[in-house]
């Protein structure tokens, strides 16, 4: 499984309120609703600007915060193919996961806008525009399966049963 | 202690990096989180669900528009529909209400999708937040998947100041641990300090544990969480963590260095003794939340606002954190105090805490609060500014008007 996509590049800390605050969860019902306000907070309408298996590149802890999997499934939702972090706070990184968001755990060196590139299998990222790449571990079968199916519930659907099951 | 849970469950015995499949004995959603799990349950055609489910709604509670209330439409019938119990508006935090109903012991294996279900952890439980997904598949399994993880102890020894309050000692150890300075992990509070705490005081440390990234935040379950457990009908076994046990990293604060302590703006590991940052104006106080609304909190509370009034122009909003609680405020006579004060009594409810309801800031509106969380825009506007800090601090800063040190005004 392979996604690229131009880079967007954040920083440290990077929490779930970013991503969607939480006050809008009880005005907002829908996620394809609520899919404008994602990131708006520090982006002002990445939503809009923001185009298919574009990459988050982020630093440590990402995902900090609320457990709300909105976050998780709005990033799916708009358009963000993969998230490369320094490091994820443990509820997103699961939430990520269970709804077939890959998320990478490495470190290397991008700009805003560079092509980025994530070889999910191998175990490689790529950073076309400076040519550099780094390894990172690849996930167990499980996780991998869960990903490359677009996460639990397509899982579910098409095999009637948890990868654990 | 976190082993020793996940062994006695499987009936082997685990180490930590080890991947598990657990029973779970408990999991619960609110209104923010439960509409996505029955979306998911329903999406996937459960029909019956084979783990121990509760419902709470109390994150927009009583729903402050439509919106929400149709959320609380659609708990209330897949509630009815499958037999959960529902602790509907009114009841309280499902953190508090939750441990209040005598639902919760030593040794459970609790996941809430919430991240602050760590905050059972002082109950001596193995309780982690989860997403709505898990949560969902949790429900209708009753089994989830786990990482056993890594254990991290934190000792408090010594006594702590007059004015100092367990949220001062949290922030302390968030503050010198930085936000994913636990993260994955399991981390457990233990020393003399702790020993001393009441579990009121003792369930702020395992609250704000996530705020370090800790997957849960145990306190050892002592003759205290017994004692708590048993008035609320619930017979337990004590849960100690073995004299010879195997902690990855051991950090070990000294409780009498512990001063009143205050989360700056933006992150809750910016932290300050409040005495350095004394000073800054507010517009709100917020004293409740699932960290800072149970009954010890109030009692602190009064100490400062006692005699005193809550300054012109400052808001004080103070919203217990379960109905239990509030009836232990009317019988003591502290919610009359806090009236008389000028205090703003909210219903039980997460509301201003997530911005959902009830003393929502407005642009560069300031608040100093004792409550979880202090990112850009949670309690309301962008702009707004959130500083958390202890009861006392907050109640010191009502009357003030400024970011007060709350030994100030103890006598």
């Amino acid at each position: 499984m392979r996604i690229r996509g131009r880079a967007w590049r954040l920083g440290d800390h990077i929490t779930t309120d970013h991503i969607i605050p939480g006050r809008l969860k009880y005005k907002v019902r829908t996620l394809e609703e609520m899919r404008r306000y994602v990131f708006n907070d520090l982006i002002p309408g990445f939503s809009e600007k923001i185009r298919p298996n574009d990459v988050i590149v982020a630093g440590r802890n990402f995902g900090y915060g609320s457990s709300r999997e909105h976050a998780a499934r709005l990033l799916k939702l708009v358009g963000v193919g993969a998230v490369v972090a320094e490091s994820f706070a443990r509820i997103f990184y699961r939430n990520a996961i269970n709804v077939g968001l890959p998320v990478v755990e490495a470190f290397i060196e991008t700009e805003d806008g560079d092509m980025v590139e994530v070889h999910l299998s191998e175990g490689i990222v790529r950073n076309l525009s400076k040519g550099t790449q780094v390894r990172f571990k690849p996930f167990p079968p499980m996780i991998m399966s869960l990903l490359e199916e677009g996460g639990i519930e397509s899982y579910f659907r098409r095999h009637g049963k948890l990868p654990w099951e | 202690m976190t082993e020793k849970i996940l062994s006695s469950k499987l009936g082997r015995d685990v180490e930590a990096g080890e991947h598990v499949v657990v029973n779970v004995d408990l999991v619960y959603a609110h209104d923010g989180t439960a509409p996505l799990a029955i979306d998911v349950l329903e999406g996937l055609g459960f029909d019956s669900l084979s783990g121990n489910v509760v419902f709470t709604i109390d994150h927009a509670a009583p729903a402050p528009h439509a919106e929400a209330a149709a959320l609380h439409i659609q708990m209330r019938a897949f509630a009815s529909r499958h037999g959960i119990r529902i602790f509907d508006v009114g009841n309280g935090i499902s953190h508090q209400v939750i441990p209040e109903a005598g639902l919760v012991r030593p040794g459970m294996v609790v996941l809430g999708a919430d991240s602050h279900t760590v905050t059972l952890g002082a109950y001596g439980a193995f309780a982690t937040g989860v997403g709505s997904t898990d949560a969902a598949i949790a429900m209708a399994r009753g089994r989830i998947w786990l990482r056993v993880p890594e254990t991290m102890a934190i000792t408090v020894e010594g006594k702590l100041e007059d004015g100092v309050m367990a949220k001062d000692v949290i922030l302390e150890i968030i503050g010198r641990l930085g936000s994913d300075g636990a993260n994955y992990k399991a981390v457990e509070f233990l020393g003399s300090a702790i020993e001393e705490m009441s579990l009121d005081s003792r369930v702020v440390l395992s609250n704000m544990s996530v705020e370090m990234g800790a997957k849960v935040g145990l306190v050892p379950a002592d003759s205290v969480t017994l004692r708590w457990l048993e008035e609320r009908g619930v017979e337990a076994e004590p849960l100690q963590p073995d004299p010879h046990a195997d902690y990855g990293e051991e950090i070990i604060f000294d409780a009498r260095e512990i001063q009143p302590n205050v989360a700056l703006p933006g992150n809750v590991d910016k932290v300050r003794p409040v005495e350095e940052v004394e000073g800054v104006n507010v517009d709100e106080v917020f004293i409740g939340s699932c960290s800072g609304g149970r009954f010890e909190d109030f009692l602190q509370t009064v100490r400062v606002l006692k005699g005193r009034r809550v300054r012109e122009g400052v808001r004080c909003i103070a919203a217990p954190a379960s109905r239990a609680v509030y009836e232990s405020l009317v019988e003591s006579g502290i919610l009359a105090e806090l009236m008389g004060a000028g205090c703003v009594m909210g219903p039980p409810t997460c509301g201003p805490c997530i911005g959902a309801h009830m003393g929502v800031l407005g642009p560069e509106e300031v608040v100093v609060s004792t409550s979880t969380r202090n990112f850009p825009g949670r309690m309301g506007h962008p702009s707004s500014q959130i500083y958390l800090a202890s009861p006392l601090t907050a109640a010191a800063t009502a009357v003030r008007g400024q970011l007060t040190d709350p030994r100030r005004l103890l006598s």
